[in-house]
């Protein structure tokens, strides 16, 4: 009798104990990883990208937000995509659905580039 | 801040610190008097230097820059406003000059009313031609449609085109489309072969002005302040007695002779932007103490080189430059 009460007290405290953590883990979910799909963002300021270089996995998207007083433009080096010019606080969305490394730049300011390499599902 | 030339790296008479050191933040524009082939530069501050320097001058012109027409922010909610203040110091000149030069960025977002704003101000002007080159700003389209239909005298290409006037020869060039990642300003294999094809028809005892946005100098290539294939257009001025080039872009004066090339750099009339290598800024908009802004405008530099000789200017402060009530100071040689 008093070892099926030990086992089911040790069951519990264990059952707790998963409730626990993975109660935390939610609470704390950290932004979309390499290996996770969602939305990322791209800051300009002070003429840099940041940040400059940018893991994803396919289906992301990309969101670059112009925090400068200076206009800037976002484009592919391959014009795979190509922002309107974003005024400060004007931003630009780009879907990847293709793995690959872009390489992007300022085309105002060319001397801004940033790469995002887009991995796998 | 050192007013004085400590390393004369190029053996040209200017070091490094020395011209970054003669500028100036914001201004008016610049009188520009040809006399015997050679180009002087004057503040616009000082109508009895400038009525003496016309006077004995084979030509004089003004070069404007960076009006920015369209940008509201802190450095200056009113560009339209500080460029009509550098109309009417032209308009006061005791002479009218024969032209007025604009080194680009007329526009803030190269949105049809900034352009049209622009204009408008710019009517106001008492001069036969203004002369434009663009900024990047005036080609955000990525193609400068909206700046040559206004501006672009049905030139070739991109919009270079060369005037001959008064026994000069002034070339426009442009370059800022076509920017490549990772690099500076550029002219492109098309503008090179023109000018090269243009500048054969001229001869070396002509003065030649050659006017672009983005500095055809390497002023500080980390901020994006030069231009990549600058040194292949220079090379066809070599044999040129006098070239002067003149640029805007970076909203402060400096100046560099290098051989028969004297390079200037021309005052924004819209906002000024922090000395190059500022620790912790970056090229942009920079705000001053209400009240600075206009009180700086109308200062100017002073250049004039003859051969490969660079000459006193290079001893000029920015305390001296700057000051418009400084009687004597405004020009050098």
């Amino acid at each position: 009798m008093r070892f099926k009460l030990t086992i089911l007290v040790v069951t519990f405290v264990t059952i707790a104990t998963l409730f626990a953590s993975r109660s935390a883990l939610n609470a704390a979910k950290p932004a979309p990883g390499p290996s996770e799909r969602g939305s990322y963002t791209i800051t300009i300021k002070n003429f840099e990208f940041s940040p400059r270089d940018l893991v994803i996995p396919v289906g992301s998207k990309v969101i670059w937000i112009n925090k400068d007083e200076e206009p800037h433009k976002v484009a592919e080096v391959n014009s795979t995509f190509t922002s309107q010019p974003l005024d400060t606080d004007g931003s630009f969305t780009y879907e990847f659905k293709a793995t690959g490394k872009f390489e992007y730049f300022c085309t105002v300011h060319p001397r801004m580039t940033g790469h995002i390499i887009v991995g796998g599902k | 801040m050192s007013r004085k030339i400590l390393h004369d790296h190029n053996h040209d008479g200017i070091d490094r610190r020395g011209f970054l050191e003669c500028m100036a933040w914001a201004g008016t524009g610049a009188l520009c008097v040809l006399s015997g082939g050679v180009l002087k530069s004057y503040g616009l501050s000082d109508p009895r230097q400038a009525a003496k320097a016309m006077a004995a001058g084979d030509l004089s012109f003004v070069q404007i820059s960076d009006s920015h027409i369209g940008f509201n922010k802190a450095a200056n909610p009113d560009v339209a406003g500080t460029l009509q203040a550098a109309i009417d110091k032209i308009n006061a000149l005791p002479m009218k000059p024969a032209f007025v030069l604009h080194t680009g960025d007329i526009t803030q977002l190269s949105k049809p009313e900034e352009f049209d704003t622009a204009a408008q101000v710019l009517k106001g002007l008492k001069a036969d031609h203004v002369f434009y080159v663009p900024g990047e700003h005036d080609v955000l389209d990525g193609t400068g449609k909206l700046y040559r239909e206004r501006h672009g005298m049905n030139s070739p290409g991109d919009g270079w085109y060369s005037v001959d006037l008064n026994g000069a020869h002034f070339v426009g060039l442009i370059n800022v489309l076509n920017l490549k990642a990772g690099g500076l300003g550029y002219l492109g294999r098309d503008q090179l072969d023109w000018l090269e094809k243009d500048l054969k028809n001229v001869s070396s005892e002509t003065p030649l002005v050659v006017f672009a946005h983005i500095p055809l100098w390497s002023v500080y290539p980390d901020w994006g302040w030069g231009t990549d294939d600058s040194a292949q257009a220079l090379s066809y001025m070599k044999r040129f007695g006098s070239v002067t080039v003149l640029n805007g872009h970076i909203h402060q004066t400096m100046r560099k002779v290098e051989g028969n090339i004297t390079f200037h750099t021309a005052f924004s009339t819209a906002f000024p932007q922090p000395a190059p290598g500022t620790p912790g800024a970056s090229p942009g908009p920079m705000a001053v103490p209400a009240g600075q802004l206009r009180n700086l405008l109308g200062i100017t530099d002073v250049n004039f080189v003859r051969g490969q000789h660079a000459l006193a200017v290079t001893d000029s402060t920015l305390a001296e430059m700057a000051s418009p009530m400084m009687p004597g100071m405004g020009s050098q040689q």
